[in-house]
């Protein structure tokens, strides 16, 4: 199956360890992400605040070029994915014609955690696993802007999504239900007012312990980021000895389906999944 | 002719529809809010604000526009969308919030939160420069010397913390300093940029 594939900009920095875990599992569910030629920042968070002329011609011109390549587009980032699907709804309504017609068979836009655990794909890796990852306890994150708001992003489940947990059962692992998966960890504030996002943060390391769980599980490297770099930050300022790796759903996937290079994704993390995988003998 | 509106305070106490309508303008109508406040009950970060969501959307359809563009509210929005989401009249408040951190820079309105706006600017600055993607220590980079406090951080040992984590994803291979790759649309999106700035 060939889609186009947006990687977005912070896949080539700092979540390097997203990028190549996406690349290591795509080819094993038969998958070919064909990355989009020459595509740019959507603009993120800095331009549909401050700037909103940019917040759409950014974007629009990656769906544009998508359009052209003729094949749906699959969004690993979910503020990127968010901003491509505004575009999209722009280009659709009545100011879309000033970028010119619209295209002869529409695509769609996916987010990478709604593509992967489309029926067919969770049949295929299901009949892949060769490591259960049995007993381990873990909430799925799913975080904001995949999901929000459903005008945008044509979501049903935005409230109470369930495509990660499907996920992480076929994969073999514990995933334990709880009420903040779509709450926001504020990752767009995490450079210029660490403070806000470290009374989020830690809500969310409480509740996570509190439902008993062991990892947290995400699709969205902002809130990836914003839950492992502080870890060590916040657990020395509340004394309180959090410890709890954020894994990317695909990565547990690579584990699962083992994939040779699981250890060198998770040595990228600050809060180190490797000692609690080990503990379980899933590693 | 001013009347009974002097006695009970003036300018301030006169209804302006001016705001509601630029609003209305910019597909971000606010007419329809009937103060259920569900905006401001799922909000997260309502313990930072100033004035709860829920407030924003009232005066700004009062016309109250100095206390609007004046707010730390719309600074310290998330952007979650969980207020859009579930506002039953879709008004769409986050997008409020965009519009009036905006406006407030246009108009030249002092922001309450300046490290907040100095990270977006340095944010679509460090695009530019890279010419269509964000190279992210570029950015960093840019917001440290624009926010200038690097005395104060270097005292309160701040600068220090920043500086370890930079090193431990620098030693990962997270930060990597090798400019974003050369785009074909390059100068398109200069273009983008220019045009951008001088729009009104």
């Amino acid at each position: 199956m060939q889609v186009s594939y947006y990687p977005g900009c912070t896949l080539e920095g700092t979540a390097v360890d997203y990028a190549a875990s996406i690349a290591a599992v795509a080819p094993l569910l038969e998958v070919e992400l064909i990355e989009l030629e020459d595509w740019n920042c959507c603009g993120a968070s800095a331009a549909h605040s401050i700037n909103h002329t940019l917040a759409l011609e950014l974007p629009v011109r990656n769906v544009l070029i998508a359009w052209e390549a003729g094949r749906d587009l699959v969004v690993p980032c979910a503020l990127c994915f968010n901003r491509l699907k505004v575009a999209e709804k722009a280009l659709a309504g009545p100011e879309g014609r000033k970028w010119g017609p619209p295209p002869p068979r529409p695509l769609k836009i996916w987010d990478l955690l709604d593509y992967f655990s489309q029926p067919a794909l969770l049949q295929t890796l299901k009949d892949k696993v060769v490591r259960p990852l049995t007993g381990l306890r873990a909430v799925c994150y799913y975080g904001c802007l995949a999901a929000r708001p459903p005008k945008v992003t044509d979501k049903e489940d935005y409230e109470d999504p369930q495509n990660m947990e499907a996920i992480l059962q076929v994969l073999g692992a514990e995933p334990v239900d709880w009420s903040f998966k779509t709450d926001c960890c504020g990752a767009g504030l995490t450079v210029a007012r660490p403070d806000l996002i470290e009374a989020l943060v830690q809500r969310l390391y409480d509740r996570a312990l509190a439902a008993e769980a062991e990892c947290f599980v995400v699709s969205c490297q902002m809130c990836q980021a914003n839950l492992d770099l502080p870890q060590r930050r916040i657990a020395k300022k509340t004394g309180r000895p959090y410890y709890l790796p954020v894994l990317y759903f695909t990565e547990l996937m690579g584990l699962a389906l083992g994939h040779p290079d699981v250890s060198n994704w998770l040595g990228k993390h600050l809060t180190d999944p490797r000692p609690l995988l080990q503990s379980k003998n899933l590693l | 002719m001013e009347t009974s509106h002097t006695e009970i305070g003036g300018e301030a106490l006169k209804p302006g529809f001016a705001l509601a309508a630029r609003l209305r303008e910019a597909h971000l109508a606010v007419d329809a809010c009937y103060q259920c406040k569900k905006c401001s009950s799922g909000c997260p970060l309502t313990f930072a604000m100033d004035l709860l969501p829920d407030q924003v959307i009232r005066l700004a359809l009062l016309g109250q526009e100095d206390l609007v563009l004046r707010a730390t509210t719309p600074w310290v929005c998330s952007s979650c969308e969980t207020c859009t989401t579930r506002c039953p009249n879709g008004i769409d408040i986050a997008g409020v919030m965009d519009w009036l951190k905006e406006e407030a820079l246009r108009r030249g309105y002092a922001v309450p939160q300046e490290q907040v706006s100095r990270f977006h600017q340095s944010f679509l600055e460090a695009v530019r420069l890279g010419g269509g993607r964000l190279s992210e220590p570029l950015l960093l980079g840019l917001y440290s010397i624009k926010s200038g406090k690097t005395l104060e951080k270097l005292k309160s040992g701040e600068l220090k913390e920043e500086i370890l984590l930079g090193w431990e994803l620098a030693r990962r291979g997270r930060l990597r300093l090798r400019p974003p790759k050369r785009l074909k649309g390059a100068p398109e999106i200069a273009r983008m940029f220019q045009a951008a700035q001088e729009r009104p």
